[in-house]
């Protein structure tokens, strides 16, 4: 097919940004908490690397804020299982 | 039972969950001379840049502390009296018997040994004070001269510079990180500090530590040649703290010696951490770390086995993630050798480890920001420098640590210009599902 979908890459983004959650890597964090600091709406974020637990805060907005601010690589967006099998 | 941990940092406080784990009604004690108690030591680098505030570095509450059921003693143990089980509190005041101790003192900055180190001005990177005082003397315009190497000395030279100080950074060799980096990754480092303005001079020894009314005016070099400057910091390296250990007749090399359950030649007494050189079963030497995540599952290990869950520490390759002039940097497995002439013995976020560079070859990429070196043994990887792009790293750390078997890959690899980040990629893509990652 050679059709062009314009909202397939935004579509895509918006799938990865609600159907993903923050996950940490508990080894490579020492705890600063840039993540916490810079949570717009104040997820302790910190405390779920410590505890090697996903971001699954009803709150958590994906916003990835923590993300890009943490400077040592601790965390990331995966993919949750809950939308499994949608159309990414 | 009452367990006490001497030491608040990361070791102690894994050790503290860990033993509570595990018995949920003995007494666990932490006694600390630092009145800050448990904070984010690494993060101090990111309060002084302004990225943090301080109270952001604080880990838990009053409440967590309670619900641990955890007992703070701000007080400075002067003696462990082995045959008591007990230790002496500020200098005989007090005493504190325990049935398990663990020690988990940490290291400290090695002192500057010239004249002038005790002039006010002069500036380390160990606790939460040095970092208060470093901003209090921080003045914008003037000028700081910063010695030393490895990490601390870059996170010391990046808070100066971001608080509006002139850095000049005095190093004795002619590279930056000689022993970990290789010298196009000293090259990167050093280059990027220019542009931040970071005025580096190359075979620059400390004489001596000008002062004027007490305060620090300046220095002189071994060359004779002399620099004004308001502040002098330093970080030529760390030690294992000693002090109590030397007395009470334990076992000791660099650090102390401790077996893989954590333990030392006294049953009751164990230590993790920075202070701990730890037995390593692989390698058969007992090594010293000065890492976050090792002294983590050190004090996790050491509070299991206090509390009578006997649990080896199985040391995993070390690594580091840290940022080098503004560019993040992770440092896996065995990826130098030989000696830094600005540090002695080891760094603050330093592995011994590091140096143990087995006969390997050499891959690598990229020739700026995104840059990374692989040191290919003869079937698995051995270790790895990443700057920049950190996309591969976490793979890279676990293909390291796991012993990943590269036989299949290890010819493209070391072939001329060969796309290492993916053929890596692919080679993770695979090996993952076999480990079921």
């Amino acid at each position: 097919m050679s059709f062009i979908n314009p909202f397939k890459s935004d579509t895509k983004r918006r799938t990865v940004l609600t159907s993903g959650q923050v996950v940490p890597e508990p080894s490579r964090c020492v705890q600063c908490g840039i993540c916490s600091y810079n949570c717009p709406i104040g997820i302790d974020v910190r405390a779920h690397a410590w505890r090697n637990e996903p971001v699954k805060h009803s709150e958590c907005l994906t916003c990835g804020e923590c993300v890009a601010r943490c400077p040592r690589g601790v965390l990331r967006f995966a993919q949750t299982d809950l939308f499994e099998g949608r159309d990414a | 039972m009452r367990y006490v941990i001497i030491g608040s940092g990361v070791a102690g406080m894994s050790a503290a969950e860990a033993i509570r784990s595990v018995d949920g009604a003995g007494e666990i004690v932490m006694v600390s001379e630092d009145p800050h108690g448990y904070y984010s030591r690494p993060g101090l680098a990111y309060y002084l840049t302004g990225e943090l505030p301080d109270k952001a570095l604080y880990l838990r509450s009053r409440e967590d502390a309670r619900k641990l059921k955890l007992t703070f003693l701000n007080a400075c143990v002067t003696r462990i009296l082995r045959a008591e089980h007990a230790l002496e509190l500020d200098g005989g005041k007090s005493r504190l018997t325990y049935d398990k101790l663990l020690i988990a003192v940490g290291a400290q900055a090695v002192p500057l040994q010239v004249t002038g180190a005790n002039l006010q001005g002069v500036v380390k990177l160990d606790h939460m004070n040095d970092a208060r005082s470093i901003l209090s003397q921080a003045r914008r315009g003037r000028t700081a001269v910063v010695v030393g190497g490895g990490i601390t000395a870059l996170e010391l030279t990046e808070g100066l510079l971001a608080r509006g100080m002139k850095v000049i950074y005095l190093l004795r060799g002619d590279r930056y990180w000689g022993n970990v980096l290789d010298p196009h990754e000293s090259q990167i480092v050093e280059k990027r500090l220019a542009e931040e303005g970071v005025s580096l001079r190359h075979h620059a020894d400390l004489a001596e530590i000008l002062g004027k009314g007490g305060k620090v005016a300046g220095v002189r070099l071994k060359d004779g040649q002399t620099i004004r400057c308001d502040l002098l910091a330093y970080a030529i390296g760390i030690r294992p703290r000693m002090e109590l250990v030397t007395e009470a007749g334990l076992d000791f090399e660099r650090g102390i010696l401790v077996d893989e359950h954590l333990q030392t030649n006294d049953p009751d007494i164990f230590a993790a951490g920075d202070v701990a050189q730890a037995f390593d079963p692989l390698s058969g030497r007992a090594v010293l770390d000065s890492l976050w995540n090792p002294a983590r599952e050190q004090g996790h290990a050491a509070g299991l086995n206090m509390a009578g869950r006997r649990t080896a520490y199985l040391k995993s390759a070390p690594f580091n993630v840290t940022r080098l002039a503004g560019l993040t940097t992770t440092i896996i497995g065995a990826v130098g050798h030989g000696l830094d002439e600005d540090v002695f013995g080891i760094a603050r976020g330093d592995s011994e480890t590091w140096r143990d560079l087995p006969h390997a070859l050499v891959a690598q990429s990229g020739f700026d920001v995104n840059h990374m070196r692989l040191l290919v043994g003869e079937q698995t990887l051995v270790g790895a420098v990443l700057m920049g792009d950190q996309t591969l790293s976490w793979p890279l750390q676990k293909m390291v640590a796991g012993g990943a078997d590269i036989s299949s890959i290890r010819d493209k690899l070391l072939a001329p210009d060969a796309p290492i980040a993916d053929l890596i990629a692919a080679y993770w893509m695979e090996w993952r599902k076999q480990i079921a990652l």
